[in-house]
């Protein structure tokens, strides 16, 4: 059931990839505003998750945005519903510029927030005719989000940002994306518990393919045992 | 010398032809992971076009842009209405393309006739301009002159419109491109539609140089085509333009400096050494 | 290329041999009997054939029908079960029929001769190209394949050596061969010729198909990475599927060139090569009496489209516009080919 402050219900979302039965019936609520962080061990489908979301892989299930059913739209279709997309590998098209990369992510009629983009990320304008190949994994980190936010978005999904970035650019990160989202919706895969307990509100645990906990982000990560049982860690605080 | 230059020029007429066929298949494979062989068809569909206009209105100009608009057309048609029922699976994809293939040639056979027909083109196309004492016959520039013309409107295109820029990213990372909220699939309709052209073209200019249109020019000329592009990268346009004056060069020289039928050889020889020294060819992105 | 065409595979271990049924080994016995005994049948069956099943004619068509099956069951074997997209396999009919033309007319060894250099050409050419080629996978390969195979076309048309009788191919001289193979009246025995090869090719192929090799084939065609993390060289299996492949395409050679008495050169089309694609996939690809049908029909369909020409005009009377039509309507409504409509009912198992 969702509400107006549920952005997005997911029911019994299922997922095969190959022979394996990735997605076993997952499903959770994000509720609007503020972070949803997608949480588990490696493997159990959270990337899978989100591409299940976007139509990027065969589904079967109910996705209900602010209402609508998406699970039997095309990608594009879902997308320009105003849902965006950070990938876990960034996915900047590396021989096209910057320019380009930002270009080819406006959206048909909408405003196109250039001017929030530029102000999270400075260093993207002094780029723009650099080949997006070229650049360093944190500025193609910025790329990518900043792709994303360029177009009126309900729902952004953002997978794993923090990967392979170094510890200073970990907080930038971490500040752009809290200034995110105070705009939009985010479901955010992460591993970095710290940036997660920062930003999230709600957490959503994986666990096989099945959803095994839902709750609010304080009551997974203060009890260490809950913790290192679904995310096989412990939590530096 | 004068031998030299003829061959050099004739070469580069040749590598025209490839590039414009390799051009095509090679955009095609790049964005939408389909080894076009119906390209063939529309190689021998350009040239029969050109034939029967161009006898039909007694312009070879006309013959040609008609040409051009039908197979344009029909390729659009084709992707619309067949292909894209198999979007996703890419060996059946390949196998309707031979098919349609096999079926285009047979009907054009059946129709017209297996032998060749000779196609009347402008007296000037076959007379010949004399350079360094070399007489170059006049068609073979304007090979050149047209593949030089394409390679730069289709640079531009690419580079400056919005299409282009989807064609480039999809050539790259199709999935991503959808995300982004793009329907990659009108980019595949444009994508084919241009890769039936620019067959068309060469087609009925095979026919021009060849002053004669037979079935099987399709078949022929498209799998030199089809190693012009893996040695050039698939995907990659500059790659084709740049491996389709190879190819064509050294087929010439080969052909006339060696033994009989070495310069064939010689090209696929230089496949082999491609798929072993450098698999995703000179400009490709490293292939699968 | 692993690319898959049809439904998803299970990838069972026995069974192979003896089919899902009790009763299919002997129907298929005499069935087999009564194909052999045909050549004795006064049978008519007209609109099918033009002239009684005994006839000189009919035994010729039913003879290439055999042999194309036997090629078609060698080429699924690569591309069907292994999942390699070769548009290649044309060179090794033509290096059997090319070698046994040439050592025919240039030496005095006799067929035992030809069968000799055959058998030769049939595992060193294979395995040395196919140690090449198969360096590369997907589109590579294919293409690979495609030009060697073209290049042994240009080989056999330009004939620098002055063997190979170029474009008008070369016939096969009937002093040579044994008194029994030569001649209209003989045309039963270059029949159960044929026929001997289309069962030792099955058989032969079957066997393979249910040995270890066999099913790692198979895993190489549905998930080749998950061969090579099993700790298997998927370079080595796929060598010897490519060598047995070419290896019994190649007799399949000799004994075409019995059959029509000669090698002619439009063995090393890129068509032929592509025909033999359609066979496959027409008769359904990944099931040996997939093959066997689909080269049986295509085949067919082949000849006799070309014979009814009089009668019927225009596209129809073109064969290659029939089956080409035929199978894009295949490939998108029925992508399992021949042999799914006839399986739809039974529980998916393999060959």
């Amino acid at each position: 059931m969702s509400t107006p402050e549920t952005v997005l219900s997911v029911s019994s979302l299922d997922v095969h990839l190959g022979e394996s039965h990735v997605l076993q019936g997952v499903s959770f609520e994000v509720r609007s505003g503020g972070v949803t962080a997608l949480l588990g061990r490696n493997g159990v489908g959270k990337t899978t998750t989100l591409r299940g979301l976007l139509g990027l892989v065969p589904r079967k299930g109910e996705i209900l945005l602010e209402g609508r059913d998406i699970s039997r739209l095309h990608t594009h279709e879902v997308v320009r519903l105003g849902v965006g997309y950070v990938p876990e590998n960034r996915d900047v098209f590396a021989g096209l510029t910057v320019q380009e990369n930002l270009r080819l992510a406006e959206r048909p009629g909408g405003p196109h927030h250039y001017d929030l983009v530029y102000e999270l990320f400075p260093r993207l304008r002094e780029r723009l005719r650099q080949r997006a190949g070229t650049m360093s994994g944190g500025e193609q980190q910025m790329l990518a989000l900043a792709r994303a936010l360029l177009n009126d978005n309900r729902l952004l999904l953002i997978d794993e940002p923090s990967q392979g970035l170094a510890p200073h650019l970990v907080t930038q990160l971490a500040d752009a994306l809290a200034r995110v989202a105070s705009l939009v919706t985010v479901v955010l895969v992460e591993q970095n518990l710290n940036l997660v307990r920062r930003l999230a509100r709600d957490a959503v645990v994986l666990d096989q393919g099945r959803v095994v906990w839902t709750g609010d982000v304080g009551g997974l990560l203060n009890d260490d045992e809950r913790t290192r049982d679904y995310l096989g860690v412990g939590v530096a605080r | 010398m004068s031998t030299f230059i003829l061959l050099t020029i004739t070469g580069l007429g040749l590598a025209a032809l490839y590039f414009l066929v390799a051009s095509g298949l090679s955009l095609i494979y790049g964005l939408m992971d389909v080894l076009n062989f119906a390209h063939g068809a529309f190689l021998t569909m350009g040239g029969y076009a050109a034939w029967l206009i161009g006898d039909a209105t007694g312009s070879f100009t006309l013959g040609v842009l008609a040409a051009l608009v039908i197979c344009t057309l029909l390729a659009a048609l084709m992707e619309t209405t067949l292909l894209r029922r198999l979007y996703g699976s890419h060996v059946p994809q390949v196998l309707l393309t031979v098919g349609l293939l096999l079926a285009i040639t047979a009907l054009i056979r059946s129709i017209y006739g297996s032998d060749a027909h000779p196609l009347t083109t402008p007296a000037w196309m076959n007379e010949t301009t004399e350079i360094l004492g070399a007489p170059i016959p006049n068609n073979r520039f304007l090979l050149i002159l047209v593949a030089v013309a394409v390679y730069l409107a289709m640079s531009a295109f690419l580079a400056r419109t919005r299409y282009g820029l989807i064609i480039r990213a999809g050539v790259e990372n199709r999935a991503m491109v959808t995300a982004l909220g793009i329907d990659v699939r009108r980019a595949f309709t444009l994508v084919f539609a241009i890769g039936g052209a620019l067959a068309a073209l060469a087609g009925a200019l095979t026919g021009a140089i060849n002053n004669a249109v037979s079935p099987e020019q399709g078949i022929n000329l498209l799998i030199y085509a089809f190693i012009v592009v893996i040695i050039g990268g698939l995907g990659s346009f500059r790659g084709s333009a740049l491996a389709a004056i190879l190819v064509g060069l050294l087929q010439q020289y080969a052909n006339f400096y060696g033994l009989v039928g070495a310069g064939d050889l010689i090209v696929v020889l230089m496949l082999a050494a491609i798929l072993l020294i450098r698999p995703q060819g000179l400009l490709g992105r490293v292939a699968t | 290329m692993t690319d898959q065409m049809t439904r998803p595979r299970t990838v069972t271990t026995a069974r192979i041999l003896g089919g899902p049924r009790p009763w299919v080994r002997p129907v298929t016995l005499a069935l087999l009997l009564l194909v052999a005994a045909l050549p004795f049948l006064d049978v008519q069956l007209p609109l099918l054939f033009d002239g009684p099943l005994s006839s000189p004619g009919v035994l010729h068509l039913l003879s290439l029908m055999c042999v194309m099956a036997a090629i078609a069951v060698t080429y699924d074997l690569l591309f069907g079960f292994t999942g390699l997209l070769s548009f290649g396999h044309g060179l090794y009919v033509a290096i059997g029929m090319y070698t046994t033309a040439v050592v025919l007319t240039t030496t005095g060894l006799g067929l035992g001769g030809a069968l000799g250099y055959v058998v030769l050409a049939g595992v060193a050419v294979p395995l040395l190209l196919g140690a090449v080629v198969l360096r590369v996978g997907g589109i590579a390969f294919t293409m690979a394949t495609l030009a060697f195979a073209q290049a042994g076309a240009i080989f056999v048309v330009r004939d620098p050596f002055r063997v190979t009788g170029g474009e008008l191919g070369l016939a096969l001289p009937y002093e040579q061969l044994p008194e029994l193979l030569v001649g209209v009246v003989n045309a039963r025995y270059r029949y159960w010729l044929a026929l001997a090869l289309l069962v030792l090719t099955v058989v032969v192929v079957r066997w393979a198909l249910a040995s270890r090799p066999g099913r790692v084939w198979r895993a190489i065609r549905d998930n080749e990475t998950r061969v090579t993390v099993l700790g298997l060289r998927s370079y080595a299996f796929k060598l010897m599927a490519f060598t047995l492949s070419s290896f019994l395409a190649t007799l399949a050679g000799l004994v075409y060139a019995l059959i029509v008495g000669g090698a002619h050169a439009e063995v090393t089309n890129s068509t032929f090569t592509l025909g033999l694609l359609v066979m496959v996939v027409l008769g359904g690809s990944g099931r040996l009496w997939g093959a066997v049908i689909g080269g049986l029909v295509y085949t067919y369909l082949s000849h006799r489209l070309g014979d009814l020409g009089s009668t019927v005009s225009g596209p129809l009377s073109e064969p290659m516009f029939v089956l080409g039509v035929l199978f894009v309507v295949l490939i998108i409504f029925l992508p399992g080919g021949i042999v799914s409509l006839i399986r739809r009912t039974e529980p998916r198992g393999e060959a």
